[in-house]
């Protein structure tokens, strides 16, 4: 797949990805083997039918694959640009085995954007005459959140022929695809589109709705909601504890990437929010979020580093996103552990102190462990300082629901029906796992659907 | 949209509206704030739901940038675009026994439902309320009506005693029992107002060992507990303002820390109040 060049793609904030071309697309499918037992269905999270829709396309019926890739997946242009595909459907290509796997992401990528390039939506197989839930008590469903988790409950369970609500406390829709996720990799007009597509299935979003303080998960079976879904998401920022972690000029990685996605302070003062980094921006951590970060401060024009305290092979993030960040200049400082954020006597950053690390043996997490080497300190001169080390669930839904049953690590517990503790309360994505991916999400929020149904039609019995 | 039913001029550079948000006055309490974005392009900023009516909230604030004059220009029939709330814990209200309410500037708006609160839990409620000068002053009757008694400080004296309302709180934490408006303890003091007066409050009871409740502003985002924005040290620890907060113990929070996190954005925040 082609990609701007970087110098270019640097000064602005549009995709660096441009996709295939009807050529390039045929080209690429014609290399799938459609395998009988095909293993890359096994590493979709989703399992998507990708011989099916590879096939299609190759004989140029786009409007089928379109349709069948929506069988499974709700967002298909949003998963075919962020899931990391290299340890999921592509890992398993047979292809992969001796040479390059059909770049199944790509494909994905190509029909999903076919289809909003035509600007007609294609009409989904699914419509609620081909349900039978008009007789049932309970017909209005509560989404809590509108992440990928919360979009995908939300499609489904409408798709089957319920009246959804989906709540968001934000102005706007997609959690972490609008806030997180930066336009240069995921276009916010294709998020808006896929938003309307849930809209356009009869899902209603109320935002500016925050379940905990302007609506209690109490008051929505008060308003006749039968069931409610959460998927509130991991939005909690970790922090690392170390000194000078308050100062101005120290930023969560999720308020630096609010303020840059969500809010566009990259077109401040046109946009009224203002981000404030400096000429050495630190960007702590080694995920996708923290490439997210690093890149976004690139393209406001700061030298960046990357502070991580393992090494390159064990950078959690996607590996097109680290190729990609490298080409447009971002300094890689690994095996490398901040100490202290150095204060420049204002409140604000001076610097950064830091130990050098050695990778010893697999710690409980499988991964080799970072060992300090004793008086190997050293400061990075920056006057910015972006924390990306992880986030957790956010606790002010949980806190504000009596009864509802929290793991020691802080997510909600559900059972394998994806039910929580309170009867008829079911939730999925991160909420429950912590910080996975967005198609992990999506899966949740597909099969909690499908739970949810179930759950109502017993109670209707 | 939420639209603005009625405007009100508190001083030259402070206005109260009320907007229509059935489902935030149906759940607000005294404390609580809301975060609004004005338009599109907006920014989004805290604000204390300083009242709540049929269906409808007031916001009082002070024109000090960008977004609170753009604010000042809408009108009752405009709209704002988004209002999240209510946000963060309401004031803790039970019986004290007497209370010390100050308020400086515009946080009058802001101690104004906490007061009437504590003084429909019983408690003596005594208010003091400061400002630069006479003009400056607002909902000094409001504030009256709701405290058993109101005393009045401005800097340059143009209007009740002269000085700081430190220096009126000071008097009557020295008072000899019986002197002062309620023969009980005081059992709270709770400041809301610009950080150097909430600072110097809390430093002030200190060594009385007196409750000082404090109303934090630091810069804000989502208003969510999302981003850690508005994170201060409260006895050491990071909280969250948004949700842990507004209300912190002003005995165990770091002062300094708060108002440079709040000089954060100042170069932008100048290029922005010149447009």
């Amino acid at each position: 797949m082609k990609h701007r060049i970087p110098k270019e793609r640097i000064k602005d904030f549009f995709e660096v990805a441009l996709g295939l071309t009807e050529e390039e697309a045929a080209v690429e499918a014609k290399r799938c083997l459609e395998c009988k037992n095909p293993v890359c269905v096994k590493g979709c999270p989703v399992a998507i039918d990708i011989p099916a829709f590879i096939s299609l396309i190759k004989e140029s019926k786009f409007k089928e694959a379109i349709l069948k890739l929506k069988e499974k997946n709700s967002l298909p242009a949003v998963c075919g640009r962020v899931c990391p595909q290299e340890n999921q459907c592509e890992a398993a290509c047979i292809l992969g085995k001796k040479k390059v796997p059909v770049n199944i992401g790509a494909l994905e990528r190509f029909a999903a954007d076919w289809e909003l390039k035509e600007g007609a939506r294609v009409k989904d197989n699914a419509s609620p005459a081909q349900y039978s839930i008009h007789n049932t008590q309970y017909t209005k469903i509560a989404v809590v959140g509108s992440g990928p988790a919360g979009l995908t409950a939300a499609g489904a369970l409408a798709k089957m022929g319920y009246e959804v609500t989906l709540f968001e406390s934000l102005h706007l829709a997609g959690g972490v695809l609008v806030y997180g996720i930066p336009e240069f990799r995921l276009p916010k007009k294709i998020v808006q589109d896929e938003v309307e597509y849930i809209k356009s299935l009869g899902v209603e979003i109320k935002t500016n709705t925050l379940i905990g303080r302007t609506l209690t998960i109490k008051d929505l079976f008060k308003h006749g909601y039968g069931a409610v879904f959460i998927g509130t998401g991991a939005g909690l920022p970790q922090f690392l504890g170390i000194p000078g972690e308050n100062l101005a000029g120290v930023y969560s990685a999720n308020e630096f990437l609010t303020r840059v996605n969500l809010m566009k302070a990259y077109k401040f003062p046109e946009y009224a929010t203002p981000v404030n980094i400096g000429a050495h921006v630190a960007v702590i951590g080694a995920g996708n979020v923290a490439f997210d970060c690093a890149r976004c401060a690139i393209r406001l024009g700061s030298q960046v580093v990357l502070v991580y305290r393992r090494g390159e092979k064990e950078m959690p993030a996607r590996a097109e996103e680290i190729a990609n960040a490298k080409e447009e200049g971002l300094v890689l400082n690994l095996l490398t552990q901040p100490l202290e954020i150095l204060d420049d006597g204002n409140g604000g950053v001076s610097g950064l102190e830091c130990i050098k690390m050695r990778l010893g043996e697999p710690d409980a997490s499988g991964r080799a462990k970072p060992i300090a080497i004793d008086g190997s300190n050293f400061i990075l001169k920056v006057d910015t300082v972006i924390v990306a080390v992880g986030q957790s669930p956010n606790p002010l839904l949980t806190g504000a629901t009596p009864g509802l049953k929290i793991t020691s690590k802080g997510t909600i517990y559900v059972d394998e029906h994806f039910q929580t503790s309170i009867p008829g309360v079911f939730a999925g994505g991160d909420i429950i796992t912590g910080a996975d991916t967005v198609i992990a999400a999506m899966g949740a929020g597909q099969r909690a659907a499908e739970e949810i149904d179930k759950y109502i039609k017993m109670q209707n019995v | 949209m939420y639209k603005i039913v009625h405007r009100e001029i508190l001083n030259p550079s402070v206005k109260k509206i009320t907007i229509e948000a059935p489902d935030i006055a149906a759940k607000a309490k005294p404390g609580q704030f809301v975060v609004i974005m004005i338009d599109e392009k907006g920014e989004r900023i805290p604000l204390t739901i300083s009242e709540t009516g049929k269906g409808t909230i007031s916001l009082v604030f002070q024109e000090v940038g960008f977004t609170t004059r753009k604010l000042g220009k809408l009108n009752s029939g405009d709209s704002l675009l988004d209002i999240l709330g209510p946000l963060g814990h309401a004031a803790e209200i039970i019986n004290y026994g007497t209370v010390v309410c100050v308020a400086g500037g515009v946080g009058a708006a802001e101690v104004l439902p906490v007061a009437k609160a504590l003084k429909d839990a019983q408690n003596t409620v005594i208010g003091i309320l400061g400002a630069r000068t006479k003009n400056l002053l607002i909902l000094e009757d409001q504030l009256r009506a709701n405290c058993h008694k109101l005393y009045i400080a401005t800097d340059d004296g143009s209007y009740g005693q002269k000085g700081l309302v430190t220096d009126i709180l000071k008097g009557i934490l020295d008072s000899k029992p019986g002197e002062s408006e309620s023969k009980r303890p005081i059992g709270l003091i709770y400041a809301i107002g610009p950080v150097p007066m909430m600072a110097a409050v809390s430093d002030l009871s200190r060594p009385y060992n007196i409750k000082t409740k404090v109303c934090l502003n630091p810069i804000m985002v989502d208003g969510t507990g999302m981003c850690g924005s508005c994170r201060v040290t409260v006895d050491k620890k990071i909280k969250f303002c948004c949700v842990d907060g507004p209300d912190f113990d002003g005995h165990q929070v770091d002062f300094k820390e708060l108002s440079q996190r709040l000089a954060a954005f100042k170069s932008q925040e100048q290029k922005t109040a010149k447009l």
